[in-house]
């Protein structure tokens, strides 16, 4: 309060001192008009520079500012985007190589079946014949045998025959006996 | 003494423009408040609508301003 | 009358109480001597100079770093130019935004003389109507021949409002027209006006501190009545702004 009353006592001094607009400074300091060409003057001057500033310098300069952020924050999304990309190529590559994997694990296992099933169908192949061979040889053993037995048959039905014939006291017709046994044996 | 008697005046008339600035505050008021019953109804379109409340309060308020300035002139300029 | 103003003052200075709020607006030259010149320095050209100097140190030097991230001071330089260039394309439209560099001219100093003005002892150049009145003129002028330059004759048209009813086009033709001679009248007005009246108030509120029974009250008073000023400065800036692109939307598109 007391600088203010200072200052009004330096304001009453100089408003009585400034001649013709020293009643007016008590009154309305706005409407002394005795002061509007330097306010008018001096705001002027004040608005050219701050234009000018404002102009040269500082929206140019606040404008490439705003715009370099911009496109960097852009590049920064494009590049983060790229990088995003980038991520799931290398899942997809994963994911095929662990495809990749399993189907090759897979073509093993049934390979490994295969050579195993077709050893084993070699071996039971192998083991068939030999069995096979092995039974028909036994059959034609037995054959032989069969053979041999009725052949035996034969010769002692033959002969038993013919000596039969002879006691009954016929004549012993060698062709006819061999055409009965031979019908007999195959009956 | 017929000094006073146009003293007088001038303050009397200064204080009755004053209550021009209540007609101002009413006026502001109404602007306000109306745009903000319609934000809350409509908030989306509130944020646009800023500028345009603030035109209306200037001009509501310049009115009050402007019995502000008479008050003054009476006082100290008559 | 001036006579007894002076009486008045006088005897409220013997009585204690002391009010002169219009004070502080008094023109005086810096440097001693008597007269206001045209070309004297006095305060009004202190608080511009100042005012140049703080728009310089917000814009220049706060930038002067070019930060991608940006400093304190850099982010809010960036705050004010794109709080006016969003203004400026948002009411002018996009073919306004060549306009921009005197708008943002206008708002800053404005914003700037105001704030400054709000400091203690200070003087605020915006309380001259003399001040906002060239301002609102150079804004009126200039629109008004912009008007006339673009469109020729036809921003005539601006006063002539197609949508109305033809009988009452005359009518609001002439209260257009009236509106249209007040702008800078209003534009100016309000802005000395609002800041006038805020720091006289300010002011008579401060000598009300001087009683001693009511001083805290007053104190109380004036810091309400400081941080509404606080926000008054800067919406009579905000408003200037937006009003002058108003009207400049008017010049560059006058058909309704």
């Amino acid at each position: 309060m007391a600088t203010e009353t200072e200052s009004q006592g330096d304001a009453a001094a100089t408003g009585a001192d400034a001649a013709p607009g020293g009643a007016e400074a008590v009154g309305m300091p706005q409407l002394d008009f005795t002061t509007f060409p330097n306010q008018i003057f001096w705001l002027v001057v004040t608005l050219v520079v701050i234009y000018l500033i404002l102009s040269r310098v500082a929206l140019p300069r606040i404008e490439s500012v705003l715009n370099d952020r911009k496109s960097t924050i852009t590049g920064d999304i494009a590049r983060a985007e790229e990088l995003k990309l980038q991520a799931e190529e290398a899942e997809a590559a994963y994911n095929q190589a662990l495809a990749d994997a399993r189907a090759e694990a897979q073509t093993i296992i049934a390979e490994a079946k295969a050579e195993m099933q077709a050893e084993l169908d070699a071996a039971t192949a192998k083991a068939d014949a030999e069995i096979a061979a092995k039974a028909a040889e036994s059959e034609r053993a037995i054959a032989d045998i069969r053979a041999g037995a009725m052949q035996s048959v034969e010769e002692v039905a033959k002969a038993t025959a013919a000596e039969i014939v002879s006691a009954m006291g016929g004549k012993s017709d060698a062709k006819a006996i061999d055409a009965a046994i031979a019908a007999q044996v195959k009956g | 003494m017929e000094g006073d008697v146009v003293q007088m005046g001038a303050y009397i008339g200064a204080g009755l423009a004053c209550t021009g600035m209540g007609g101002a505050a009413v006026g502001v008021g109404h602007v306000v408040g109306n745009f903000l019953s319609g934000a809350l109804r409509n908030p989306s379109a509130a944020g646009g609508q800023t500028a345009t409340m603030f035109i209306g309060i200037a001009f509501s308020e310049a009115l009050g301003i402007f019995s502000f300035l008479v008050a003054l002139l009476l006082m100290f300029a008559v | 009358m001036k006579k007894g103003t002076d009486d008045v003052a006088t005897a409220e200075e013997e009585g204690g109480l002391v009010f002169h709020p219009m004070d502080q607006f008094i023109v005086k030259p810096l440097f001693g001597g008597d007269t206001v010149n045209w070309y004297t320095p006095t305060n009004v050209t202190l608080w511009m100079v100042i005012a140049i100097l703080a728009i310089t140190a917000l814009l220049v030097l706060g930038t002067r770093g070019r930060a991608i991230v940006p400093s304190r001071v850099q982010s809010v330089a960036e705050l004010a130019y794109g709080f006016v260039y969003k203004m400026v394309e948002d009411v002018a439209g996009k073919d306004g935004v060549k306009y921009f560099p005197y708008i943002m001219t206008l708002f800053m100093f404005i914003v700037f003389s105001n704030m400054l003005g709000l400091i203690p002892m200070s003087f605020t150049t915006t309380s001259h109507i003399a001040v906002t009145a060239v301002m609102a003129v150079a804004v009126f002028l200039a629109v008004t021949i912009l008007g006339f330059v673009l469109h020729g004759m036809s921003f005539l048209k601006l006063f002539w409002i197609s949508a109305a009813p033809l009988p009452l086009r005359p009518i609001l033709a002439l209260i257009e027209v009236i509106s249209y001679f007040v702008r800078p009248v209003s534009h100016s007005i309000r802005l000395a006006g609002n800041m006038m009246a805020g720091h006289a108030v300010i002011k008579v509120f401060a000598a009300f501190a001087a009683v001693a029974l009511i001083s805290p009250l007053s104190i109380l008073a004036i810091t309400a009545i400081y941080a509404l000023e606080t926000l008054v400065s800067f919406i009579q800036a905000y408003v200037f702004a937006i009003l002058t692109c108003v009207y400049l939307k008017d010049a560059l598109h006058p058909h309704h």
